[in-house]
């Protein structure tokens, strides 16, 4: 395989980079640096600027303010096509008119590369994403994953600086989207280029990424590895998107050597202080439902069942506090609708945060 | 199931027998829906079957007797009449090619604003003016004492008045000011249908703005752009008011038209106006179908990258 990312460009930066939509801020003010071969997730709900922003890099989007920069060059006047990055779009759009060759071949043609060259070329991209069976079809022949693929390839096989991914896999079906998570990876790797990759899912980006940025509101609110935002989200919003569904608002009672003693749901739980807190001051506790287990200890949180699903190895269910907060929990043997239970949280999994104002 | 039936087919045929007609016709498409075409249906045999074929049939019937074809050959051995075709063609084409090459890099242009529906409703405006308000209007604007000869003549480009009307110029603005509403309408929904990640996709790929048209909005566009000139041009062949009122009706621009009209009206000869008309109609038929001949050779399939 000889198609290899564009090297020695250097780290691409965003300077205070904002975008408005008349008054409305879809970037407020992005400061990040991506390293050359990094692979890194924007990671957020919808509407938290993370496709603006990568727009912005795409240059299909003016800035409305900072800069960005490749190495010591400044791209952010620079039109799209002068920029020379690749990107996959959630649609795929493929030209519609133009065989799968075509459309790998694309960029190389508009670059000037021609003939026998440009046939090896886009006969390499269309082997690292093995479609070379399909290569005289139109996209419109061909199945969802299958023109997943040759986006995928047309973004390469320029041997782009930086390849972009909005949401590549939203469209597909869930099992070949986990195909399809080890395939862009792999591609990654093989080509050795700097990705940009976003989605709303978080297994994706867990899977996937050597850094996630985890945006919400046109703002950045953790960059880190996997394991970082996993074991250790710095916000409460964080920690809810990282799976910790369980957000229960409650009073600090005591901190004491990084732990705090917060009264939620009509009793006291432990954790680790994620924000700093003060005693007498509201705070929020969030945990996972995997570490909220019923009937493991007899302390823990009294709640009556709602609901009980199993699922492979483990039963999972909601519950109602006895102040009303539903909450999410796993028991390892199956509980009854309207039984009472005690859910005991983990405290080394419990996350204590600084709760809203009253 | 008690007894095997010995003929397979025939049994097959005997079930099919055995169902009611109204699911037997349902099956083909044919139900109490369908009736509701037939308003239609016989209006257009009622306002244009009939006729055309009233037409037809007249158009073989000269009003000198004679061989059937005598009107036809009379046509295409009169040069006074024959000319009439090139006189129109040399009107119409260039109108709606004009007209076409207008109303394209507008269209692309609508397409991104946001008061798309001012603009849309300006530009359409001359349809609801009508042909004659507009011919009215060119009359007095293009004329030799007009505001166009007299802003040319201020500014020192001209030095006396350019003759603009009651000829070629006078007919091919008119049509242009007439038919470009409802070519642009046409292209703007053609133009609108292209899904704008395609050239975003070629953008980011490399593409210059102007590859980005010519690579891939141009090819997509292409089959709908046949059809807007296959009828604009239907629309500019059948020029008659303008014709008369800003051109020369007798000279440069007799088209095609007008000898209809005075072979009905000025010489009260029915039979050659049919067959002027039947050959008006070959003219545009041919042409349109020349077009759709080529428009068969291109990509026509969806224009949105992906499978949806």
């Amino acid at each position: 395989m000889t198609i290899a990312a564009r090297h020695g460009v250097g780290a691409l930066e965003l300077r205070g980079v904002r975008r408005e939509f008349g008054s409305l801020a879809a970037l407020a003010g992005i400061d990040l640096r991506i390293e050359e071969g990094e692979f890194i997730a924007l990671l957020g709900p919808s509407g938290c600027g993370k496709s603006t922003a990568l727009n912005c890099i795409a240059g299909l989007l003016p800035l409305s303010g900072g800069s960005i920069w490749l190495g010591d060059r400044r791209i952010d006047r620079l039109k799209p096509e002068e920029r020379g990055f690749g990107m996959v779009f959630q649609s795929y759009a493929l030209f519609p008119h133009m065989n799968v060759r075509k459309n790998v071949g694309f960029g190389l043609s508009m670059k000037g590369v021609k003939g026998a060259e440009a046939a090896r070329r886009v006969d390499e991209g269309l082997a690292l994403v093995r479609l070379q069976s399909q290569a005289s079809k139109l996209p419109g022949q061909l199945s969802g994953g299958q023109q997943q693929r040759v986006a995928i390839a047309r973004a390469v096989v320029i041997e782009p600086a930086i390849v972009l991914m909005d949401e590549p896999l939203s469209n597909l079906d869930a099992k070949l989207r986990m195909e399809m998570r080890v395939e862009i990876r792999r591609i990654h790797d093989t080509i050795g280029s700097t990705t940009i990759y976003v989605t709303h899912d978080q297994d994706e980006a867990l899977s996937m990424a050597d850094r996630i940025v985890v945006m919400r509101d046109g703002m950045i609110r953790q960059v880190g590895t996997p394991e970082d935002l996993y074991e250790r989200p710095l916000h409460a919003d964080v920690a809810d998107f990282m799976g910790f569904r369980n957000r229960m608002p409650g009073q600090v009672r005591a901190v004491a050597n990084g732990r705090a003693e917060v009264a939620v749901c009509g009793t006291t739980v432990q954790g680790l202080v994620r924000e700093p807190v003060q005693a007498g001051a509201s705070a929020v506790v969030s945990i996972r439902p995997e570490d909220l287990v019923a009937g493991a200890s007899a302390s823990g949180i009294p709640a009556r069942v709602t609901a009980i699903e199993y699922r492979g190895r483990a039963f999972f269910g909601t519950a109602l506090a006895e102040d009303g907060t539903e909450l999410f929990f796993r028991a390892d043997r199956t509980v009854a609708k309207d039984e009472a239970v005690v859910l005991a949280p983990l405290p080394d999994r419990t996350l204590v945060f600084a709760g809203a104002p009253a | 199931m008690s007894s095997v039936p010995l003929d397979g087919v025939a049994a097959a045929a005997g079930i099919e027998e055995a169902l009611p007609l109204r699911i037997k016709l349902a099956a083909r498409g044919l139900d109490g829906t369908t009736l509701l075409v037939l308003p239609a249906f016989l209006a257009i045999v009622a306002l244009f079957v009939y006729p055309f074929l009233y037409g037809l049939w007249l158009s073989f019937q000269p009003k000198d007797g004679g061989a059937a074809l005598s009107n036809y050959v009379r046509f295409f051995s009169d040069p006074f009449l024959y000319e009439t075709i090139g006189t129109t063609l040399r009107i119409a084409l260039p109108v709606t090619i004009v007209n076409l090459l207008l109303a394209v890099p507008i269209a692309m242009r609508v397409r991104l604003m946001r008061r798309q529906r001012i603009l849309t409703t300006i530009l359409v405006l001359p349809v609801t003016l009508g042909t004659v308000l507009v011919a009215e209007g060119l009359l007095n604007y293009l004329g030799p004492q007009g505001w166009f000869n007299r802003s040319l003549m201020w500014l020192g480009v001209i030095a006396g008045p350019v003759k603009l009307t009651n000829n070629y110029w006078g007919v091919v603005a008119s049509l242009l000011i007439t038919g470009f509403p409802f070519t642009f309408l046409l292209t703007l929904s053609y133009v609108t249908g292209i899904d704008p990640a395609l050239e975003q996709a070629g953008a980011v790929h490399g593409a210059s703005a102007r590859s980005r048209f010519f690579r891939i909005v141009l090819p997509l566009i292409l089959p709908g752009l046949a059809i807007t000139f296959c009828l604009s041009f239907v629309q500019a062949f059948a020029v008659f008011p303008s014709a008369v009122l800003l051109g020369a009706p007798a000279g440069p621009t007799r088209v095609i038209s007008i000898a209809a009209y005075q072979a009905a009206f000025e010489e009260y000869d029915y039979s050659l106006a049919s067959a002027i008309a039947m050959i008006m109609g070959l003219v545009q038929f041919a042409l349109v179908a020349a077009v759709l001949a080529g428009r068969r050779l291109l990509y026509r399939g969806p224009v949105a990258g992906t499978k949806g």
